[in-house]
């Protein structure tokens, strides 16, 4: 745990210094945060930017975060150098993990003020952006991890990261659209956000975030087995 | 134990490529043992197999005693400065040594004794994108010592470092080598390894062409076996190294004429270079 809170550190001050990722932590809070004050449209549903701001959220943030990260790492060979001096795989991914998750979970508590959530509803916003998340982490992580190199990983993360950050938004003015996007779990996270004022979620909803992140889980194995951290 | 580093048999195949073909070497303890060929010759492979990064095809690797495979045992007495420098470039000197100060557990004032041992305390608030490339060296090697390893795996620690720099390494590694640590260097610096290594082996396309001192390795192939001798009016004289000469170079130190005398046993690169074909480059 030791080595783990140590890189967690040393993410933290690198990250204030890496623009790169650390305006994919900010960048949609800070819109949803404008947008919300400043653009009020007559019939416009409530929270509208928070909510579609945060299920765009979701699909980016976490995943190109974690991808970036250990591609540079691992193309700088400072992943090989952190496993030679005694680090653990299991180690680094949990301080990678939990700083993305923590710095993410950062800004979702930005979007959910800014969206006027408070109490029990800004509780629920919360755990939904957690655990959609976590399914965005596995995904990144396993793209970082089978990616040789920093542009390897990015080209490979960008259409995934437009189709899990846009379709939600997509879905909402498409019927075909939103028939496709069910079946991924950033439009069931957005689905799920924006019924937060009677929140009973659907087993529909559970399902596909669950079988979402199991496949992440399987992707990440398998991306782990073929070319391992370092 | 006499031994730090015990390789039997080692080969290599990357698919059909055999990388490492049957590779026998003994690293006394403490001693600075350098590995020299050219590049694509295997020397970073065989790093890596003693490493514990990869397992080789066949044969045994015993590092203090015990298998190269088991990292968790050996990594805590090693050290290692590769090529590629593997440093934060956003991050300060000081913070890429601290992080390894809780890594390694060590006090985290560590750091900063480093620091001021490779000569960068100065400079210990700079982020290593600003550095020029001995500074990264230079802070690569601390990082490599921070646990005050048995064992330093340094691989081409002076690659296209200007002279007065590498002279810092060089002095690094002497002084790794006084604490008493063993060191495994791979160079295709001739003059390096001549300066630094106690035994050497010349690596060829997978195989140990040939070991020993760095002087006694050149002096096998002294065919020539003569000595030069250049004069104060700038005449060069060339005689056999035998008790015929002594008599010719006693009349020219006598008669004050000499201004240098040589033997001509071969540099290193001269023998890679017969025995190989090739240079190192």
């Amino acid at each position: 745990m030791k080595n783990s809170a140590a890189i967690f550190e040393k993410q933290i001050k690198d990250t204030l210094k890496n623009k790169e990722i650390l305006i994919q932590f900010i960048m949609f809070p800070i819109l949803a945060l404008i947008m919300e004050k400043a653009i009020k449209i007559e019939g416009m549903p409530p929270h509208f930017f928070a909510n579609m701001f945060s299920a765009m959220y979701v699909g980016m943030a976490p995943l190109v975060s974690i991808a970036a990260v250990i591609a540079e790492e691992k193309e700088k060979n400072t992943l090989r150098v952190l496993m030679m001096s005694g680090v653990k795989p299991w180690e680094y991914l949990l301080a990678m993990g939990s700083y993305i998750w923590s710095f993410c979970m950062a800004g979702a508590l930005v979007l959910g003020m800014a969206g006027g959530y408070r109490g029990r509803e800004l509780m629920i916003f919360l755990l939904i952006m957690a655990a959609g998340i976590l399914a965005s982490l596995l995904i990144g992580a396993a793209i970082g991890t089978a990616s040789r190199n920093q542009m390897m990983a990015t080209s490979v993360t960008v259409p995934v990261m437009l189709v899990f950050s846009f379709l939600p938004m997509l879905a909402e003015f498409n019927e075909t659209i939103s028939k496709v996007a069910g079946a991924v779990y950033s439009r069931q996270i957005g689905l799920l956000i924006g019924n937060i004022g009677d929140f009973s979620p659907k087993f529909e909803n559970i399902f596909v975030i669950g079988v979402n992140m199991l496949a992440a889980l399987v992707f990440f194995g398998w991306a782990y087995k073929k070319s391992g951290l370092a | 134990m006499e031994y730090t580093v015990e390789m039997r048999h080692i080969v290599q195949r990357f698919g059909e490529k055999e990388v490492l073909r049957g590779i026998d070497l003994k690293i006394h303890e403490g001693e600075i043992f350098g590995l020299l060929g050219p590049s694509g010759a295997g020397k970073t492979t065989l790093i890596k197999i003693l490493t514990g990064q990869l397992r080789q095809t066949a044969g045994e690797v015993q590092i203090f005693g015990k298998n190269a495979g088991n990292r968790k045992e050996n990594l805590s007495k090693m050290g290692m400065m590769m090529d590629n420098f593997g440093l934060y470039e956003r991050l300060s000197c000081y913070d890429n040594l601290k992080l390894f100060t809780r890594i390694y557990d060590v006090p985290e004032k560590r750091a900063d004794e480093i620091l001021r041992r490779v000569g960068l305390y100065e400079d210990r608030k700079l982020p290593v994108m600003k550095l020029s490339k001995g500074m990264r060296s230079r802070l690569s090697l601390a990082r490599a010592v921070m646990n005050e390893p048995r064992i330093l795996f340094l691989d081409e620690p002076a690659s296209g470092l200007d002279p007065a720099t590498a002279a810092e390494i060089h002095k690094l590694v002497q002084e790794e080598k006084s604490r008493g640590a063993t060191i495994f260097l791979t160079t295709h610096n001739m003059e390096e390894a001549h300066k630094l290594c106690d035994h050497v082996a010349l690596l060829h396309e997978g195989v140990i062409m040939e070991y020993g001192q760095p002087g006694e390795v050149c002096c096998r192939y002294n065919h020539q076996n003569k000595l030069l001798l250049r004069l104060l009016n700038g005449k060069m004289v060339e005689m056999s190294n035998n008790r015929t000469s002594a008599e010719k170079v006693k009349e020219y130190l006598e008669q004050e004429m000499v201004e240098t005398i040589h033997s001509t046993e071969p540099s290193l690169e001269t023998v890679f270079m017969e025995l190989t074909g090739r240079g190192l480059e």
